[in-house]
């Protein structure tokens, strides 16, 4: 015993001191990262924000430089409160307090005090700065537009918060990132790379070098300058008819679907999101509940399409063989079905077929149509998903999977909706109780972008090329396949003729004759979607939506549309006019008619929108 | 030297000790160089320094074998009696370093007698142990091997360098060894522990929970008649042991001291005071992870974090450069040439031998387990080196006489009858 003491005890020593070694090399990994804060300063180059250009390489988005003040909180030396918060115009209290904060985030890693100093403040700031150990003056770029409009499109940047620093590293207190629209989609061409110099500390927080000669350090990659497929003129165009009113409109390029103009009301100017101003604004943009301007209606407002989904039940019952061209359907005011069910119409002559049914937007013929769809398969449920996978080849339904930032996926019912809301098996349903999906109504939703879209299938005859809103990056134009490859629908090319024929006649002879453009064919349909809401948990019925989608010219189109004007009545009065002033804007780049544009420009619907929330009765569709 | 002297030498243990001071070297060499060129005669550097230290400590060792093996034993008293006054000379001609007068001033070098007079303490001890005369089993001549111990220390705590005075404790392994009663090492022990546990808590509740337990035990032993008085004494004991402790940590203590004791125990968190060498250190070490950063890669060793770290704190660069893997190898090789040196002290004929051997193996020990646990955060702050690794030709020297007396005396076992 011993002579086995001193053994024991040395070995066991040994095995406490590798266990101990092996706790604070292997187990805890908290020092390594402690020895990078402690021996490594970590300095960053920022580069310059990509600039952002229209379609005509008009410039939309460029830097503007800002300065911002940082803190690293174990390096502060005791300093003159009052003169560093006269200077920054902020109170002493939120100084503190913002210290505080930077100094729980990190006592090594620099925080962020003061955001975005203005060029003055910076110049005054400079000059002091030596009396303030600890603080430090951090260049970084800010936005600069070029633009009023198209701010829902183009996005903002800001501050990145924790939760974003947390899911990617590349970002540190302070940095900015985009936040909506392209600016978001795009972040990793837009930044660039910031530039990384890692200098090698001593324990006095001296600089002793660049840290292994700066075999780490990486040099700054500017950000990619992007094109992006809006027309400026005819974005701005759009956005100037849309004052007063609330709504979408979103063109396309049929040839290859990128979005010429994807316009919304109301709208806010892109500057107002920039700097030390975008928070204010932008709580002030949030908190206006009943405009909702930061709801981008073009690509998240998903609405009834009301009438111009006629012509995908056209085309689905064209392709079903379940009606021709020339069979005609007689209107008594409407369809009638079951004991007392009736889809109204509004007085035109009769019977019709398919062409002038479209023409003249008959309920009658395409609920007729749409029962013959569904009950063509031996069951409504079938019916109503056979339906569906042919509305959804269209774009309808689901996410278009675009480069926007945000959308909505619309809704096209399945079986499945039905049987749940008719608690199937228990009760049955039949296709009549459908039927409303017939002339876009019921329970059908699509937002502007997708009636666009659809519109632009039309156009092309069968296919579609996802819409994006990228056109090149530093000048190369893109080569994104989703982009790039046609998305064909499952209605066959022929159908298309007699569809567009009856789009063809909206206009010569039908609901929109009074809104030819001399000289552009042009085919559209009107919609007129009711619609409701809730008011203190009162449902009432609002003045119509205003729809209207078209193309033109009829041969080889250069614009598909969707407009779509909330309680505007019905589709011809705002839609349909806003339509073809943009057409004949983006096709003439003038315009003749300016008794029609003034018109618009004149009428408000202010007041319509009002009338719900007075609290008094109204009427509606006056 | 005699070639049979040559073939006797224990190579093994020289190998250990070449492969320490070598890869000591290095670590010193990355722990003090700052991207000067490196020149052998630039006498500012220390990792040059330890160069010629290293360089001279080979020729004493040729110097330890050269000499007959009989000479430790008849003069160790005289070696004992020179070093016990090279240690009081400091009073008169000290030179002070870092606060501490602990050495003389030669003009080209200073030496620390401290380091030198472990080995005398170690030849005394073994020369007092074998002489046919003494009983470690007598009061008498415990007290008086104590003596022979505690003098040194004595002399080297008002230095003030109570580290090193803390080494003497090794010598408490060659007298277990030679017979000294295990109620000494079971006192220790207790009385380590009682320490530990009054600075954790209060020492009322200490008494208060050993008295419970004490009646627990009485209560189930009551028929077996057990000696009350001895368990009241018992009590009483710990119980003045537990208040006094209070009272010197509290008052006889100075604030540092406490500190270093509250940091080890988890009672304070300092990281920028008095903690901050422990903290930097385990940063250091942490940050090396499996296998380190390669040598002169270290960040914390460049950046000069960790304090005094080519002397007392080289065992953090170790870790740092090359991680777990080569701070695990050092420990072996201490570890292993500990074990050799156990095991060479016991094939030992003579007594003298044997319980010098001991006394190395305590000592070596002693450092090796203070210093890495202090680098490694395990105990409070107490400055010594680690053997043949840290700065310093005193500390160097000493290793180097302390451990080849041994290796020679070790070679000679063949001629002891």
């Amino acid at each position: 015993m011993r002579k086995l003491l001193l053994y024991l005890i040395i070995i066991s020593t040994g095995l406490i001191f590798v266990a101990r070694l092996f706790y604070l090399q292997v187990y805890n990994t908290s020092f390594a990262a402690l020895s990078e804060d402690n021996a490594i300063k970590v300095l960053y180059d920022y580069p310059q924000r990509g600039a952002i250009y229209d379609r005509n390489g008009k410039l939309l988005v460029t830097n503007q430089p800002s300065y911002d003040v940082m803190v690293i909180p174990r390096d502060l030396k005791p300093f003159d409160t009052l003169e560093f918060c006269s200077i920054l115009k902020i109170t002493k209290d939120k100084l503190i307090k913002r210290l505080k904060k930077a100094r729980v985030y990190s006592p090594r890693v620099p925080s962020v005090v003061i955001p975005q100093l203005t060029k003055d403040e910076y110049a005054y700031l400079q000059e002091k700065m030596r009396k303030f150990d600890g603080f430090y003056i951090q260049k970084r770029s800010l936005r600069d537009y070029h633009t009023t409009n198209a701010s829902n499109v183009l996005g903002y940047i800001g501050e990145v918060n924790d939760v974003l620093i947390k899911k990617d590293p590349y970002y540190i207190s302070g940095d900015l990132i985009g936040m909506q629209g392209v600016e978001k989609t795009y972040e990793k061409e837009l930044r660039g790379l910031k530039g990384i110099k890692r200098i090698q500390k001593d324990r006095f927080n001296r600089d002793i070098g660049p840290y292994k000669n700066g075999k780490y350090d990486t040099l700054p990659v500017n950000g990619k300058d992007l094109t992006i497929t809006i027309d400026e003129e005819l974005q701005s165009y759009g956005q100037k008819l849309m004052e007063n009113k609330r709504g979408g409109i979103v063109a396309l390029e049929p040839a290859t679907g990128e979005i010429l103009a994807l316009v919304t009301a109301p709208n806010y100017k892109p500057e107002l999101l920039v700097g030390r101003k975008r928070s204010p604004n932008y709580t002030k943009l949030l908190r206006d509940t009943i405009a909702k301007p930061l709801f981008d209606r073009g690509v998240k407002g998903a609405y009834p399409p009301g009438s111009p989904f006629k012509a995908i039940t056209a085309l689905i019952g064209l392709q079903e063989g379940v009606v021709d061209t020339q069979e005609s359907f007689s209107c008594y005011h409407g369809f009638r079905y079951g004991k007392n069910g009736k889809l109204g119409c509004h007085p035109h002559r009769g019977p019709l077929n398919m062409i002038p049914g479209i023409a003249n937007s008959c309920n009658a013929y395409f609920a007729n149509v749409y029962l013959r769809i569904i009950n063509k398969q031996e069951t409504p449920q079938k019916g109503i998903d056979n339906w569906r996978k042919h509305a959804e080849s269209f774009g309808l339904g689901n996410y278009l999977g675009n480069d926007l930032s945000s959308g909505s996926k619309g809704l096209v019912p399945t079986a499945k909706y039905y049987n749940k809301a008719y608690n199937y098996p228990k009760h049955k349903w039949y296709a009549t109780a459908t039927v409303s999906n017939a002339i876009g109504q019921g329970e059908v939703l699509a937002t502007p972008i997708q009636l666009a879209n659809m519109t632009a299938a039309i156009a092309n005859r069968g296919y579609f090329y996802t819409p994006h809103i990228i056109k090149a990056i530093d000048g190369q134009p893109i080569n994104i396949e989703n982009y790039t490859t046609p998305k064909y629908t499952t209605i066959n090319k022929e159908h298309f003729a007699p569809v567009i024929e009856g789009l063809h006649q909206v206009y010569t002879q039908g609901t929109a004759n009074a809104l030819r453009v001399e000289g552009i064919e042009i085919c559209g349909k009107t919609g007129t979607a009711e619609n409701y809401t809730r008011v203190k948990g009162q449902r009432m019925q609002l003045t119509d939506h205003s729809v209207f989608i078209a193309f033109a010219p009829k041969e080889s189109p250069q614009i598909a549309l969707a407009v779509f004007i909330e309680n505007g009545h019905y589709g011809s009065r705002y839609a349909g006019k806003i339509a073809s002033l943009m057409i004949e804007k983006h096709i003439r780049g003038t315009i003749s008619r300016t008794d029609l544009e003034d018109w618009i420009l004149t009428h408000s619907l202010e007041e319509e929108y009002a009338k719900p929330y007075s609290g008094e009765p109204f009427k509606i569709n006056q | 030297m005699a070639k049979s002297t040559i073939v006797a030498i224990d190579w093994i243990s020289v190998l250990l000790f070449l492969l320490l001071v070598g890869f000591g070297w290095g670590n010193i060499y990355s722990a003090s160089y700052s991207n000067e060129a490196f020149s052998i005669t630039d006498f500012s550097q220390p990792y040059i320094k330890q160069i010629y230290w290293i360089g001279l400590s080979i020729a004493l060792i040729i110097i330890t074998q050269a000499i007959e093996a009989k000479f430790y034993e008849r003069f160790a008293g005289l070696i004992y009696v020179f070093s016990l006054l090279s240690l009081l000379g400091l009073f008169l001609f000290g030179k002070t370093i870092s606060g501490a007068t602990s050495w003389y001033n030669f003009g080209f070098m200073s030496l620390q007698p401290s380091e030198f007079a472990k080995a005398a303490t170690a030849l005394a001890l073994a020369k007092f142990l074998s002489d046919m005369q003494t009983n470690i089993k007598l009061i008498n001549h415990q007290l008086k091997a104590f003596l022979i111990i505690i003098l040194p220390a004595l002399i080297i705590i008002p230095q003030p360098d109570p580290g090193s005075a803390l080494v003497y404790a090794a010598f408490f392994f060659p007298l277990y060894r030679e017979g000294l009663a295990a109620t000494y090492l079971i006192i220790g022990v207790s009385a380590a522990l009682l320490f530990i546990l009054t600075l954790l808590f209060k020492p009322l509740w200490v008494v208060l929970v050993i008295a419970l337990i004490m009646v627990l035990i009485l209560i189930k032993k009551r028929k077996q008649k057990p000696k009350y008085s001895l368990y009241l004494l018992t009590i009483v004991v710990i119980a003045g042991f537990c208040f006094s402790v209070n009272y010197i940590f509290n008052n006889v203590f100075e604030q540092r001291h406490r500190d270093r004791f509250n940091i080890v125990l988890g009672k304070e968190v300092d990281t920028k005071g008095i903690g901050y060498n422990t903290n930097q250190s385990e940063i250091a070490i942490g940050s090396g992870s499996w296998i380190g950063k390669g040598w002169k890669e270290g960040t914390q060793t460049k950046g000069g974090f960790v304090p005094e770290q080519h002397t007392d704190y080289i065992f953090s660069t170790v870790g740092e450069e090359w991680g777990f893997l080569g701070a695990t190898i050092v420990i072996f090789l201490f570890v292993g040439l500990l074990i050799r040196l156990s095991y060479m002290a016991e094939r030992q004929k003579s007594q003298f031998s044997r319980v010098y051997g001991y006394s190395v193996v305590g000592i070596l020990f002693i450092h090796f387990a203070i210093n890495i646990g202090m680098v490694i955060g395990l105990l409070p702050t107490v400055g010594i080196p680690l053997p043949f690794f840290s700065y310093g030709g005193s500390g160097l020297w000493g290793f180097t006489l302390l451990l080849f007396i041994f290796i020679k005396l070790d070679s000679n076992r063949v001629n002891e009858w």
